[in-house]
């Protein structure tokens, strides 16, 4: 017998002794209801056909993926009992793939026993091209997924892969049962409806009732792997109105237990908490409002090569002026004004997780009015009599758009007002979201064509890895007519630098050597105030004071630890 | 009549393609992208993929005809399937009309909803006519008495304070305010999983509709109020009232048989046009008191861009908007003997 079985054998020992001890106060479904308020109502159970944060969260109360990141950003297992490292090898000494075997024993909702077919066949419905997969970045590079025996399965990348915990790490891409989605691959894929809205999964509950865009009834499952949980029978999923009536119904009305993403102007919440029903808890991943500035020409003028590498911006190619902009910026008043306890000041756009956040850009907190002067008095940008700086006949006037949003508004107008002072004029303009963010092609509106001198709104990345993220300002990924306006790179931000430590990455296993790319790539973005980070926002939640064991996750859906939820006695 | 009936009904046909082709422009033309709501996380190349499965890559003529194709023939065909177990060529594999966002048949969301937005809609709607008509009797017969003036004064009210104040004043007072132990606390959200199966579970469902249905109802009862005291105030000071009197028939038959007769004909067209609103749920109370019932929907459906959604709901609401126009009409020609369409 080897050392493996007999820790197994311990453990399991362990665990059944546990139970029998605790079965009569530790029973599955001992505290009842739990009623959960997210005022986006969600739309489907399957992830895969919705990449919106509130169908993710649905799902995952019912779908479970291999692993899930904890509330600090750190992956734990969840269907196998460890994650694959080079060192455990269980990723290749070349990086070109990922081993993952499947923990003994775990079944389905309906009792089916999960394996490695299962996984091989969530991937393929999601690589399936006909099927309009939402989840299909996360599958990037991998160019077969194969089930070595039953619990083993193999991910075979196309080239080397330093963060090879793409797809099945995180609620976005959880297991689908193969039995039950065997008829909806591709183009049948949206037909499904029944297998969409009631997926059968490994996750603490089941659907039994899925009202579309209205509310889920859901129920403890039986076959659930850890014994005595989740500790609630049943789940309220609802739907519905808007932050302020969610906060309500979990501060103070005490209707709810747990209202999701209360984004209330910061007085509102802190009255709602006074009522004492419940509290507020904001989580922090690496979400980061920023301005966004257009180192080409917007003018109009230029006709099809608007904004296109081939014209530099008259003024903005000018550091000292985007360093002055940066200055001028108040940023604790724009947190207390604007998100209260869910924000804080960033002088990073890679904030967070911890070890990629800089330490080398500290000062932007402190406004600096006088020193944005003489640093425009130094580079030659003269006062006119009208309040306005100008050089060579260039004025100092500025587009600033950004998506239409109550605090988005308020920011403008404060900012605006400060680069008045400095000397710069600024004109206001902002855009429905729905056109700001979509890739309507005829519009000319989208923040990709960003037809403005800068412009304003927020961005995160997905799981923990910076990567693909840090990607977005490489050379490769500046928007154009050219490539149909897509990539993320907006300031139209080149640098061989900075491409090459892209390209550093991309080949780079060692955690602690990422770290210090991302750090450099993040500087190079600061220091030469291509992009200037304002606010680093946090996710707030309302949870009723009789709820106990959430732990607010910022990494993954906000709803991963249910199965350990518990009403306080 | 049977005749103009006829003669209107075939008319209603080219007018509602009209409306279908009008309602299918303007979404196509309006400026959003049913991907425009997902995270930032997803990169181009995968949005570029979900239009493509949407079939927003199809000419526009070609969504068109296929949403015709869906609504006008494969959805009346299904609704066959499920009534009555009819099968009229391939039932199994029949393309509906499939909203966006849920990926599932935009007629049995709509069908899904339907209860709620009857129940509470609906019931606002009747107990605002019951509201209505005796108070605009009451407010003509005694015309700028206290209580003609109250009934104006509530009727200004209902009529001028929007609803999306009065649901969170209502709120404020009767669930936050009021102890959660109170016999007099009412739930702000609104349970449509909930189920009436005994006393008690019928109980809840009243008190939860407390709320909503009362202020739907003051901004109905407003309204139709007004309408009943102006034309009682019209029919009293005719000729036939006066003679009726002196008749020497009763103040109470005179009143309500007589006067209340003839005022009842504006006021019936008025109820009968207001019918295909009820249907197209109230979007703010819903939003407040979460009924999430048709408004709902079509609010969801529009930010989320989700176009087979919107255009089935709008286009439902033609129709019945059509319809109950007719449906006033030939009343009001079986009402009044004076009107004769032929």
């Amino acid at each position: 017998m080897t050392l493996k079985y007999l820790v197994a054998g311990t453990l399991g020992a362990a665990m059944l002794s546990s139970t029998a001890f605790g079965a009569a106060h530790e029973a599955q479904g001992r505290d009842g209801n739990v009623n959960i308020i997210f005022w986006q109502a969600a739309s489907t159970m399957n992830p895969y056909l919705s990449g919106g944060t509130k169908d993710i969260n649905a799902a995952s109360m019912a779908l479970e993926p291999l692993a899930h990141y904890d509330e600090n950003g750190a992956m734990v297992a969840t269907l196998v009992d460890e994650i694959p490292t080079v060192a455990n090898g269980g990723v290749s000494e070349d990086l070109t793939s990922i081993t993952w075997t499947l923990s003994e024993g775990i079944t389905w909702s309906d009792g089916t026993p999960l394996t490695s077919a299962d996984v091989v066949f969530t991937a393929n419905y999601c690589m399936d091209e006909t099927g309009g997969c939402q989840q299909l970045a996360k599958f990037g590079g991998v160019t077969s997924v194969e089930a070595i025996d039953d619990l083993t399965v193999k991910i075979t990348f196309d080239g080397p892969k330093p963060f090879p915990y793409g797809p099945f790490v995180g609620s976005t891409t959880p297991i689908l049962q193969a039995a039950q989605f065997a008829n909806c691959m591709g183009t049948a894929a949206p037909t499904c409806t029944d297998q969409n809205f009631g997926p059968i999964g490994t996750g603490p509950f089941t659907v039994t009732e899925f009202r579309a865009n209205d509310a889920i009834s859901l129920a403890a499952n039986p076959n659930y792997r850890v014994a005595g949980k989740p500790a609630f029978a049943t789940v309220n999923f609802k739907g519905g109105g808007d932050a302020a009536a969610a906060g309500r119904s979990a501060l103070e009305t005490g209707e709810f237990d747990y209202a999701w993403n209360l984004q209330l102007a910061p007085e509102v919440l802190a009255d709602m908490e006074s009522a004492g029903i419940g509290t507020v808890l904001t989580s922090y991943g690496p979400l980061v409002e920023r301005l966004m500035i257009n180192m080409t020409n917007p003018s109009a003028d230029l006709g099809d090569e608007r904004s296109t590498v081939a014209h530099p911006h008259p003024f903005m190619s000018d550091m000292a002026v985007r360093q002055a902009l940066s200055m001028a910026i108040d940023r604790p008043l724009l947190v207390e004004i604007g998100y209260g306890k869910a924000g804080k000041v960033t002088c990073n756009v890679l904030p967070s997780p911890a070890i990629y956040n800089s330490p080398n850009n500290a000062g932007c907190e402190v406004q600096d009015i006088a020193g944005a002067n003489a640093l425009l008095d130094a580079a030659g940008w003269e006062m006119g009599s009208d309040g306005v700086r100008a050089k060579d006949g260039v004025r100092l006037s500025i587009l600033y758009q950004t998506s239409t949003n109550a605090v988005r508004q308020d920011f403008q107008a404060l900012i605006k007002q400060w680069w008045a002072e400095i000397g710069i004029e600024t004109e206001l303009k902002n855009i429905s979201g729905g056109v700001f963010f979509g890739g309507d092609q005829s519009s000319p509106d989208t923040f990709q064509k960003l037809f403005a001198d800068l412009e304003m709104y927020a961005n995160n990345f997905d799981g923990t890895d910076p990567e693909a993220y840090m990607r977005n300002w490489s050379c490769a990924e500046i928007p154009s007519p050219e490539n149909a306006w897509l990539g993320g790179n907006m300031p139209r931000h080149c640098n061989a630098d900075y491409d090459a430590l892209v390209a550093e990455m991309g080949g780079t296993a060692d955690i602690n050597e990422r770290a210090r790319l991302a750090i450099a790539m993040n500087d190079m973005l600061m220091q030469s105030y291509t992009i200037i980070p304002l606010v680093h926002r946090g996710n707030v939640s309302g949870i009723a004071n009789t709820l106990e064991g959430v732990k607010l996750n910022a990494w993954d859906a906000e709803l991963w630890n249910i199965a350990d939820w518990s009403r306080a006695e | 009549m049977l005749n103009f009936t006829l003669r209107r009904l075939v008319f209603t046909v080219p007018t509602l393609l009209l409306i279908s082709f009008i309602i299918f422009l303007i979404l196509d033309l309006a400026p959003n992208d049913p991907t425009g709501n997902l995270p930032l996380t997803i990169p181009p190349e995968v949005r570029a993929n979900i239009r493509a499965s949407l079939g927003l890559d199809d000419p526009m003529y070609w969504r068109y005809i296929l949403w015709c194709q869906q609504f006008f023939v494969n959805e009346p065909l299904n609704l066959l399937n499920q009534w009555f177990g009819w099968c009229v060529g391939d039932c199994e594999n029949r393309l509906r009309v499939t909203s966006w966002a849920t990926r599932s048949p935009v007629v049995d969301l709509i069908a899904e909803r339907m209860p709620q937005t009857l129940w509470v809609v609906g019931m606002s709607y009747v107990v605002g006519i019951l509201i209505a008509l005796p108070i605009g009797v009451i407010s003509a017969y005694k015309q700028y008495s206290w209580f003609d003036q109250a009934g104006t004064f509530v009727a200004m009210i209902g009529f001028s304070v929007p609803t999306f104040f009065t649901g969170v004043l209502l709120i404020v007072i009767f669930s936050v305010w009021m102890p959660n132990d109170s016999v007099f606390w009412l739930p702000s959200i609104y349970d449509t999983t909930h189920k009436v199966t005994d006393w008690g579970s019928f109980v809840f469902q009243m008190r939860q509709m407390v709320m909503p249905v009362m202020v739907l109802a003051l901004y109905n009862a407003a309204q139709i109020s007004r309408f009943m005291r102006a034309s009682m105030l019209d029919n009293l000071s005719q000729d036939y009232v006066r003679t009726a009197r002196a008749k020497g028939l009763k103040e109470k038959t005179v009143l309500l048989v007589h006067v209340l007769r003839n005022s009842m004909i504006p006021v019936v067209t008025v109820i009968a046009l207001g019918i295909p609103q009820v249907f197209g749920g109230a979007i703010i109370t819903e939003q407040i008191f979460k009924v999430n019932g048709l408004g709902q929907l079509l609010i969801i459906g529009i930010e989320g861009a989700d176009i087979p959604l919107v255009q089935t709901l709008t286009f439902l609401f033609a129709v019945l908007i059509v319809m109950f126009n007719l449906v006033a009409d030939v009343l009001y020609g079986l009402l009044d003997p004076r009107i004769r369409y032929d």
